[in-house]
């Protein structure tokens, strides 16, 4: 199939990009989207141009390093994907398709289509682990008995990859979806009563800090997460934010 | 504690708590009201006792009006700072692909009701200031009911106070529900409480529109 890209090209953080168009040929249903765009990229090397620069690395949809605005949604129009896993078939020939970076003022542009997902390292790092000894005297992880149904909801919170389509969606750039995961996978399981009080008052505002928006419950972030993470996550993160502010 | 009154969570619960008080005045308003279809009398009573008793004048009709400048104020303020946070705007940006067009436009609802309070104010409140403390006319527990019915006669107002109303239903389909889950209301519950807010915001304001239309069609004489 033959296609017309319009993708944002913006040659440094400090630069102001501008849409540029494309036209590619020979695009094949069974291609990944990232695969079509490297098919762009060696047109592009071919004829001297630069490649057009966008992350990626396992190419399964585990890591969260594709990110994408694809005609107004993250990870495109499927669901549960990344964009990795996002195939050609979900286009027809001759389709426009629009590629924009993920935009939130606490995800700058570094090139192209690759962002600065690093302020979601920062909380992550402000709260988002567990104090255990590791070298020597490792506990079974077993040894504490936790119930099934909060098993599966930790391990279900514990899924988010952290790509940040949930931000990219929100009409309020917020990274509540991210941060209540992060909080929530730990807030269910015993592991995580010791840091409980620090870890999410630490983690919101580090949120805060970043400069993400306001959550006002769209449901944006639930329907383009490519992990399925619930706002059930939001409403624990809520939860957990009050009585550990009023615990003092 | 003061890390609370100063992070995002905070403005959401003003939001939220604000907005669900609004929503329990909006009730106990309605209940009041819609006596003016059936049972006059009751409405010039209660009416009356709205409009005298210390407590309602001087305690909740202020914490009331307080009560909407908070969910406005705040309401502005989360919608700029939530503006500031995307920085560059889209090209191309698919919002209704998945969130209702209600959620994503909450300020417009909001300022259509803001802007039908003023005019509400203007109809029935400064016309009881007046009363009250301008003209000092002396207590009248009977006219409540004819000044009512006819403040509705005039199509343009009773067009305006329908159209207010659709839009006030559409604020509270989401605003209700959502105030629940940022108390962080998530439980077995949750889908009751969903449709008893759905029920609510629809139900409520199309309680006003028949009341608005019952007095325009049911005019009494000057």
């Amino acid at each position: 199939m033959k296609l017309n890209l319009k993708i944002w090209r913006q040659q440094d953080a400090k630069s102001k990009g501008k849409m540029t168009d494309y036209s590619l040929g020979g695009v094949e249903g069974d291609m990944s989207f990232l695969e079509m765009l490297d098919i762009l990229n060696e047109q592009l090397i071919n004829k001297g141009e630069e490649p057009v620069v966008f992350d990626h690395d396992c190419r399964e949809g585990i890591c969260g390093s594709c990110s994408l605005m694809i005609n107004g949604e993250p990870h495109g129009p499927d669901r549960m994907v990344t964009t990795c896993q996002l195939h050609m078939r979900k286009f027809n020939d001759g389709d426009t398709i629009v590629i924009e970076p993920f935009r939130a003022k606490a995800f700058p542009v570094i090139k192209d289509l690759m962002v600065d997902r690093t302020s979601f390292d920062r909380i992550q790092q402000s709260g988002g682990y567990i104090s255990v000894n590791t070298s020597g005297n490792t506990v079974d992880a077993n040894a504490i008995p936790i119930n099934k149904h909060a098993a599966d909801e930790a391990m279900d919170a514990a899924t988010c990859i952290g790509c940040g389509a949930c931000v990219a969606a929100c009409k309020n750039a917020s990274a509540m979806l991210f941060t209540s995961a992060k909080v929530s996978q730990f807030a269910l399981l015993p592991q995580g009563q010791v840091e409980a009080t620090e870890r999410v008052q630490n983690m919101v505002r580090q949120m805060d800090l970043e400069g993400f928006g306001n959550c006002t419950n769209t449901g944006a972030c639930e329907i383009e997460c490519p992990k399925g993470i619930s706002l059930e996550n939001i409403a624990r993160l809520n939860r957990e934010y009050y009585s550990a502010n009023l615990k003092g | 504690m003061s890390a609370l009154i100063k992070s995002s969570l905070a403005r959401k619960v003003v939001m939220a708590l604000s907005g669900l008080f609004l929503v329990f005045f909006l009730g106990q308003h309605f209940v009041i009201n819609v006596t003016s279809v059936f049972a006059p009398d009751t409405f010039n009573t209660w009416s009356h006792f709205m409009g005298y008793n210390p407590l309602v004048q001087y305690i909740l009709q202020p914490i009331l009006i307080a009560g909407v400048i908070v969910h406005f104020v705040m309401g502005f303020v989360l919608e700029l700072q939530n503006r500031a946070a995307r920085g560059v705007k889209y090209v191309s940006y698919k919002g209704s692909a998945n969130a209702s067009w209600i959620s994503r436009n909450m300020i417009i609802t909001g300022l259509v009701v803001l802007a039908f309070i003023g005019l509400h104010m203007y109809d029935f409140w400064a016309h009881e200031m007046s009363y009250k403390y301008i003209d000092v006319k002396p207590e009248d527990p009977t006219r409540y009911f004819e000044e009512t019915v006819h403040k509705f006669e005039p199509f343009w107002r009773t067009i305006i106070y329908i159209i207010s109303f659709v839009l006030l239903a559409l604020h509270l389909l989401h605003g209700f529900a959502s105030s629940f889950q940022t108390m962080g209301v998530n439980n077995k519950y949750s889908a009751a409480i969903k449709l008893f807010t759905k029920v609510y915001a629809i139900g409520i304001p199309a309680g006003f529109i028949f009341i608005a239309l019952y007095h325009h069609f049911n005019q009494i004489p000057h």
